[in-house]
């Protein structure tokens, strides 16, 4: 429980100084140690699987940013912030602070999963039923790609369509600098 | 001199089927153990991006071109809705697990959990492939003029020609 703390503490310095280095490739490689201090949390939160997708994402996701952006366009960060954007992030920080509290003061206590309130949840037939009804050992798996399976279609298609409008717009970007020369 | 230095294409040469191989590993064995398409896929990538890292463009793209990423893009995104229609056809019912229902496999074995290890499969051909298209597009490939026609070109590590 402790060490939670310690590597949520880890994460909050190493966004801080993502956001207040003036050297890019420092701001990418400290968003890479929180990536990697996440993945550790979600191992001792008892959870491989989302810890697996994590870690591999933040490397492939560190790699291209490294290749894609650090290489080619400036490397450091100059002048101040401007005094609207920071008002407007304040209290948009302070509007979510208030409805965390709000909303963490409802939710179970830390440990105590949520199906031990509601003995009627879906999670309980997923867990006493899942082997039996789809075979799968890993229960995860068995919650995404047969109970829950129409979400991960959609998570598919949303990969497909930003990936298939990413690359458009990005050519599209190209020859448009190009007829501008 | 193409790619990286020595010590580097002489370590990935050693790691880069190990690499891949996992990548399998946990696609297979999505259902068993932690894992699933996603990631597999993701690590599959990752091989491919070591292979552009380590020895430059040439070489991966000879093995895998950009046109064969997007066909498999398309591909692994069609066989995910096959799957699903086919339990309209054999189960009755959108994305019911049809062979699961009908002869189920033993538990705990690979060759069990019937519609979810070929949903992996599918799953991993479409992200390996969309985000290997990703990285090429946005790190090695350029497009520039050449005459009255717009070529996609390779650049070298620093973004020039």
């Amino acid at each position: 429980m402790e060490i939670i703390f310690v590597l949520l503490l880890l994460m909050i310095i190493g966004s801080i100084v993502a956001l207040e280095t003036k050297d890019l490739l420092a701001a990418v490689i400290s968003v890479g140690a929180v990536g990697l201090i996440l993945s550790v949390t979600f191992l001792f939160l008892a959870a491989p699987d989302i810890a697996i997708v994590q870690i591999v994402v933040e490397v492939l996701v560190l790699v291209i940013l490294i290749r894609a952006t650090i290489s080619r366009d400036t490397t450091a960060v100059s002048g101040d912030r401007e005094f609207f954007g920071m008002a407007v992030s304040i209290v948009l920080l302070v509007v979510i602070v208030i409805f965390g509290i709000r909303v963490f003061s409802d939710i179970p206590q830390f440990g105590k999963p949520i199906i031990a309130l509601f003995r009627d949840a879906p999670s309980n037939t997923y867990i006493s039923r899942g082997l039996k009804d789809t075979g799968a050992a890993n229960i995860v798996t068995s919650v995404i790609l047969d109970y829950r399976a129409y979400d991960t279609l959609g998570e598919a298609t949303v990969l497909f369509t930003a990936i298939l409008g990413a690359l458009a717009i990005l050519r599209s970007k190209a020859r448009k600098k190009l007829k501008g020369k | 001199m193409v790619g990286m230095t020595l010590i580097v294409k002489t370590v990935a040469r050693w790691v880069k089927s190990f690499i891949f191989l996992y990548g399998i590993y946990i696609t297979l064995y999505g259902h068993l153990t932690p894992g699933g398409g996603f990631a597999g896929g993701v690590i599959v990538a990752c091989s491919f991006i070591l292979l552009i890292l380590a020895f430059g463009k040439e070489k991966a793209l000879k093995r895998i071109s950009k046109a064969l990423a997007s066909e498999l893009d398309s591909i692994g995104a069609l066989m995910f809705l096959i799957i699903a229609l086919l339990g309209i056809f054999a189960g009755g019912t959108f994305f019911i697990n049809f062979i699961q229902k009908n002869a189920p496999g033993q538990d705990f074995h690979l060759l069990s959990a019937g519609t979810i290890i070929l949903s992996n499969i599918a799953i991993a051909v479409k992200v390996g492939s969309s985000l290997f298209m990703v990285f090429v597009i946005l790190a090695v490939l350029r497009v520039v003029k050449k005459g009255d026609k717009l070529e996609m070109i390779q650049t070298n590590m620093r973004g020039e020609e």
